[in-house]
């Protein structure tokens, strides 16, 4: 009885503590499990393989560093799937606090690129084959805005460089200039995205989304308003695993597996000692 | 006067954009377009609001020196730094976000630690509240419970080492029960969005003039 | 240099946030007081470089971005509006601020009206129209309409609707569990991403 008592009032720290080592451990012995891929990840996959090479797809980053272990490892995935198709990237934000994960997302990915480069051509170029034209505050009247005309809101690009100077945007006005929209999204835009984006001007979508809003997407996926689902860090671990480059979302999948095991420990547990202190009590 | 001039400007802008979707042509496409703008401008200017308030009562803090006068000073001490960094970014590099500049770095080793690290407390607190409140008291409780260990085993590879058809329950239970419920919670969410809205529009609801 | 310097102010900081779990103390408050500072900073920044700057100060002042002395002069309305919201700082004005929410109200009412029929109502109907000729279709349907009827109270939970309601509750709880098994996906990864920093970025400069 004793035993069962202190099992239910135990220290939080022990918990905090049994976390972080089932955690911190599969990531310093760097230990790895076959990814299985599912089937809307595999769609969102399609979505950017099917499209004709060169085609321009604009990215959303809208999330700040509160999601980057999830969606980080998905830009990059999409970036080096997008440039390997010698597809046009378009990158905007909507959340301020993130824009700059955006950059660094393009700058690396850009760098993988050129660093195996033979010339101009196989190179890729700010202006010519990518675009960070930088965040503006507005969410749903920026989204219905852009359907008209992105100089409405972009004439320059996040430096200040004019956006008709930029070979890529000069064929691109609004919707009717992109091919796919891959919304990054840890909140509310993702909605928005769909909404006016894809139900008022037909923009083809795929959202990479946090754990906590991937629930939230399957209806859209299942009424056909969406192409593709990335939820999480599985599913950044699952692009990872299509685009074959592995990185932060492959590696992290054992320490998330085993921290499941244990919130399921626990919360058994926690209901073994409840139930049989309560079946003690009333007897 | 004070009430009457904004609730007229709820409902002008309200109905021109709501007609400009049926009537794209002038004059209602062309008024749809500068809202549009304007929202996205004066939106900004909100961000500012809460910046004065803080910045003032942190500087009573220090120049009183009110208890916990010191962490004003740290939090000062940081607004001036992001602030100087972005502006010396913005006339080096003409960009915030130019990668080289001095707010990137305080953005990479100052701003993303201290917000990921905050939200990462979440996952201790979560595995807390795990243990100490999560109870199958009741059916529905339990059945939440199930589904969340389900969903929890099957979505993680070590699911599908402990039983292959783990994946496929939780692909079902995403796609089909979980979908059903929350198209339904969604669709009544849009109707009582749709209702709200067109209270505001008509001057019915006035809370936000408060 | 520049980096590992960087590295170990960034672990410094991680570490303070962390020790919270022990318990409160200076160093947690330290590294809270200089978020909410530098998150402050950021907030103006960005008014500055991607609103103000792009969207008022270069047409109206250099003509970038417009075609027509009208498109550029109007601009000069929401230059107006937005320095109407800052009246809130100034308690006898504050009341002009009204304007600017009113604007901003109405113009995202009027967009919340057309986004949620033409991007939710009706899509999502659409998709919930299916033949009942499948088991996982027959779920669906009967899952939707149970849920939508579970919150309908302007009926007492009688009868049929009782019935109907209990039904609901099984599919909202389903979906509440598979949220909050994804949930803890989400929060257990964003440790992950902070232990990752400091055993790979931060230790490994130790090794």
């Amino acid at each position: 009885m004793k035993f069962l008592e202190r099992m239910v009032n135990l220290d939080r720290r022990f918990i905090y503590l049994a976390l972080v080592v089932v955690v911190a451990l599969p990531l310093i012995l760097k230990l790895v499990l076959p990814i299985r891929v599912s089937e809307p990840v595999r769609e969102a996959y399609r979505s950017i393989e099917d499209l004709p090479s060169g085609s321009t797809v604009m990215v959303s980053i809208d999330y700040d560093a509160s999601s980057e272990p999830e969606l980080q490892p998905m830009l990059l995935s999409v970036l080096r799937h997008c440039f390997a198709k010698r597809h046009k990237v378009v990158l905007l934000g909507q959340w301020a606090l993130g824009l700059p994960f955006g950059e660094i997302g393009l700058n690396k990915v850009s760098g993988e690129f050129n660093s195996r480069a033979q010339s101009s051509a196989d190179s890729i170029l700010y202006g010519r084959d990518f675009v960070n034209l930088g965040y503006r505050p507005g969410a749903r009247a920026l989204i219905v805005g852009l359907g008209r005309e992105f100089r409405d809101f972009f004439s320059a690009d996040y430096r200040g460089t004019p956006v008709d100077s930029l070979p890529l945007m000069r064929g691109v006005r609004n919707y009717n200039n992109i091919d796919l929209l891959v919304g990054l999204e840890a909140g509310q835009a993702g909605d928005e995205w769909i909404q006016f984006a894809g139900a008022r001007y037909g923009l083809k979508i795929i959202i990479g989304g946090t754990g906590v809003i991937a629930p939230d997407m399957f209806h859209y996926l299942q009424a056909g308003q969406i192409k593709g689902l990335v939820g999480g860090l599985q599913g950044a671990a699952e692009y990872e695993t299509l685009v074959r480059h592995h990185g932060t979302g492959v590696a992290g999948m054992v320490a998330q597996s085993t921290a499941h095991i244990l919130i399921l420990v626990f919360i058994v547990m926690g209901n073994i000692a409840y139930f049989v202190l309560k079946g003690r009590k009333k007897s | 006067m004070k009430k009457e001039i904004p609730l007229l400007i709820t409902f002008v802008t309200g109905v021109i954009i709501v007609i400009a979707f049926f009537i794209p042509h002038q004059p209602f496409g062309r008024m749809q377009e500068k809202l549009l703008i304007w929202y996205s401008i004066v939106l900004g200017f909100t961000l500012l609001l809460g910046v004065d308030s803080l910045v003032r009562s942190n500087l009573t803090k220090i120049s009183r020196r009110q208890p916990g006068w010191g962490y004003a000073v740290v939090l000062m001490a940081g607004f001036l730094i992001c602030l100087v960094a972005g502006i010396a970014s913005l006339v080096k590099y003409s960009s915030i976000i130019a990668l080289n500049g001095p707010f990137m770095y305080v953005y990479t080793y100052i701003i993303v630690p201290l917000q990921a690290t905050m939200f990462s407390l979440l996952a201790f607190f979560i595995a807390s509240a795990a243990y100490r409140a999560f109870r199958a008291r009741t059916l529905e409780a339990s059945l939440l419970l199930l589904t969340a260990a389900l969903v929890m085993i099957g979505r993680v590879p070590v699911g599908a080492e402990i039983w292959r058809g783990l994946p496929a329950i939780q692909d079902w239970i995403m796609e089909i029960p979980q979908m059903a419920a929350k198209r339904g919670i969604f669709i009544g969410i849009a109707l009582g969005t749709i209702a709200m809205s067109l209270r505001v529009i008509l001057g019915l609801e006035r809370t936000y003039l408060s | 240099m520049t980096h590992i310097i960087g590295t170990w102010i960034a672990a410094g900081l991680t570490l303070a946030i962390f020790s919270f779990l022990y318990r409160d103390n200076p160093a947690y408050k330290f590294a809270e007081h200089l978020y909410v500072g530098v998150s402050a900073a950021f907030a103006v920044l960005y008014t500055w470089a991607f609103d103000i700057w792009p969207m008022l100060v270069d047409p109206i002042f250099r003509s970038r971005g417009v075609t027509s002395p009208v498109d550029r002069w109007i601009l000069l309305i929401p230059a107006i509006f937005g320095l109407l919201m800052l009246a809130r700082w100034f308690p006898k004005a504050a009341w002009l601020s009204r304007w600017s929410i009113s604007l901003t109200v109405g113009i995202a009412a009027g967009l919340g009206i057309i986004g949620q029929i033409q991007g939710i109502l009706l899509p999502q109907i659409q998709g919930t129209l299916l033949p009942l000729t499948t088991i996982n279709n027959i779920i669906l349907v009967v899952g939707v309409i149970t849920t939508l009827i579970y919150f309908y109270f302007s009926a007492a939970h009688k009868g049929l609707i009782r019935v109907s309601a209990r039904i609901g509750v099984v599919f909202i709880m389903a979906s509440f569990g598979a949220s909050f098994g994804y949930t803890v996906m989400a929060r257990i990864s964003l440790l992950i991403g902070r232990l990752n920093f400091l055993i790979n970025d931060w230790l490994h400069l130790l090794r």
